[in-house]
């Protein structure tokens, strides 16, 4: 059970990562320079912020192209927002402390010019594009038009060598969009293909923050099962001691209380797919919950994990539907005829929309929860005036701590919650499809 | 100013959502106080009620995403 529950998180890892590479970094980008966008999410060192502080700005921008330098700040006020989003987002390496990253793989596959493959230290910190390749707010992007190899960029200043302008699109909102400057000439920075960005000229299969997040997330799981497994092998018939007895207690939880009562005697074919995306969830939201090196990425914040997940739940409720379940939403029994015409395509509708709800619910939890926390951790940096005035920093510190400790508490109970609520729809939704026909209650269904 | 509007949207949408799930909440807590026997049940209805009322807040707060 524990084996096949591994290779089936493996599958579905499998399968999200390639989504994910292939849609490069979901969520928003950041959009502008602040202090703390060159921090992990978390705790934020007094000192640092001090340090940093002086350069935060909001760059307000129009459409003018001329010259290739960001236009003047208009005011030194703290934004929290672009910080807020940087964090959520994903990057493709891991800032640990100040000047100090984690490299990760990068794969960078250009329509034109083929594969770029390297770690994220090649980028020398943004300070170098490979093959028109820059690493811009710690996430790879394009710039057309640069030339093949390793080239210097030009600084911007001190330490960037990126910058956004603002711009309105055709419908009249406002976009950010990224540029770098060599040799004195600007050119405008290209994000990976994504849902949204379909018709960008290369794909992004790096190993990102998230995805080594995922991988992390496999391979704890996959000891603890494997550690699990060999302990009932080696003590059969025995009460489970350390690991094995942790693991029992969500174990048998997910079959007593999830499948069991949803899907009924038909539970067994399915446990591995309810355990796997239980612990896969609950590892990935444990693991964002950390502030530091290893965690602190929003792998269940990013829409496309959950929208695999949710595919996944969606395939298997469709192709386990018996022709109850099918008979229930085209032409359901014991219903007269003119509300079976108005009732089918509803039901039709909600095929879609359980499954969509499912994804949504999952990242609009988890997303909120980091952005809650983020919030709170921005307090200090908007009483401090950006780093500016210490004594507000303090005060700042003084309110923000506690918050975030609770919120960090709260978004605990939210990870085991979430990944429970979703093991349990995921279940129901099964279990109707599975569900036998009964002649006493057709006509409630 | 859509982005404002689109706020406001999501605020009311939560107001709905808040109702709802309160009153699941408080009436699964009335019914585990008259049966604490069936507080397993009770717990996985009033999960999947609450779901279904965010599950509707949810898609309101994401079309607002898109306004």
């Amino acid at each position: 059970m524990s084996l096949k529950s591994f290779l089936y998180s493996c599958l579905l890892s499998t399968l999200a990562v390639t989504t994910l590479s292939a849609q490069g970094h979901d969520t928003h980008s950041p959009a502008q320079h602040s202090p703390a966008t060159t921090e992990q999410h978390g705790q934020q060192p007094q000192g640092e912020a001090a340090s940093h502080g002086a350069d935060a700005h909001a760059a307000e921008g129009h459409a003018a192209h001329a010259g290739c330098h960001p236009e003047e700040k208009k005011s030194d006020k703290y934004d929290p927002v672009p910080a807020v989003m940087h964090h959520i987002g994903d990057a493709n390496h891991f800032h640990i402390i100040g000047d100090l990253h984690f490299p990760l793989p990068v794969f960078a596959y250009d329509m034109e010019n083929g594969l770029t493959a390297g770690l994220s230290t090649m980028f020398h910190h943004g300070a170098k594009a490979v093959n028109g390749f820059v690493l811009a707010h710690d996430v790879v992007r394009k710039a057309k038009g640069l030339p093949m190899g390793e080239v210097d960029l030009d600084e911007i200043h001190d330490g960037h060598y990126s910058f956004v302008k603002e711009e309105l699109n055709a419908k009249g909102k406002k976009e950010d969009h990224h540029f770098v400057s060599y040799k004195g000439q600007c050119y405008e920075l290209e994000e990976s293909r994504k849902l949204t960005n379909l018709e960008s000229s290369w794909i992004d299969f790096s190993i990102t923050k998230n995805v080594f997040t995922m991988l992390m997330a496999l391979l704890v799981i996959g000891l603890a099962f494997f550690k699990t497994a060999n302990y009932y092998k080696n003590n059969p018939n025995k009460a489970p001691k350390g690991i094995a007895n942790l693991m029992e207690v969500f174990v048998t939880f997910i079959r007593d209380d999830v499948a069991k009562p949803s899907i009924g005697p038909k539970y067994e074919k399915y446990m591995t797919l309810l355990m796997s995306i239980f612990f896969f969830i609950l590892f990935n939201n444990l693991f964002g919950l950390i502030p530091f090196f290893p965690g602190g990425a929003n792998v269940m914040g990013n829409i496309s994990s959950t929208i695999i997940l949710a595919v996944i739940v969606f395939i298997v409720v469709t192709l386990s539907g018996n022709k109850n379940y099918w008979q229930h939403i085209f032409w359901m029994p014991g219903v007269p005829l003119p509300i079976k015409i108005l009732m089918a395509p509803i039901e039709f509708a909600s095929i879609f929309i359980k499954p969509f709800t499912l994804l949504i619910r999952l990242f609009a939890n988890i997303t909120a929860g980091h952005v809650i926390i983020l919030t709170f951790v921005s307090l200090i940096f908007i009483f401090g005036n950006a780093g500016q005035s210490v004594g507000g920093s303090a005060g700042g510190s003084l309110m923000a701590i506690p918050f975030v400790a609770f919120m960090n508490i709260l978004e605990i109970l939210v990870a085991f919650l979430q990944a429970f609520i979703f093991t349990l729809l995921s279940a129901l939704y099964i279990g109707g499809a599975v569900e036998e026909h009964h002649h006493d209650e057709a006509a409630h269904h | 100013m859509t982005g404002t509007l689109a706020a406001v949207g999501a605020g009311l949408a939560v107001i709905g959502a808040g109702i709802g799930i309160g009153q699941i909440g408080g009436k699964a807590m009335e019914a585990i106080a008259r049966q604490p026997e069936a507080v397993g049940d009770i717990r996985t209805n009033m999960l999947i009620a609450a779901a279904l009322v965010e599950g509707a807040a949810l898609a309101t707060i994401v079309l607002s995403f898109f306004v």
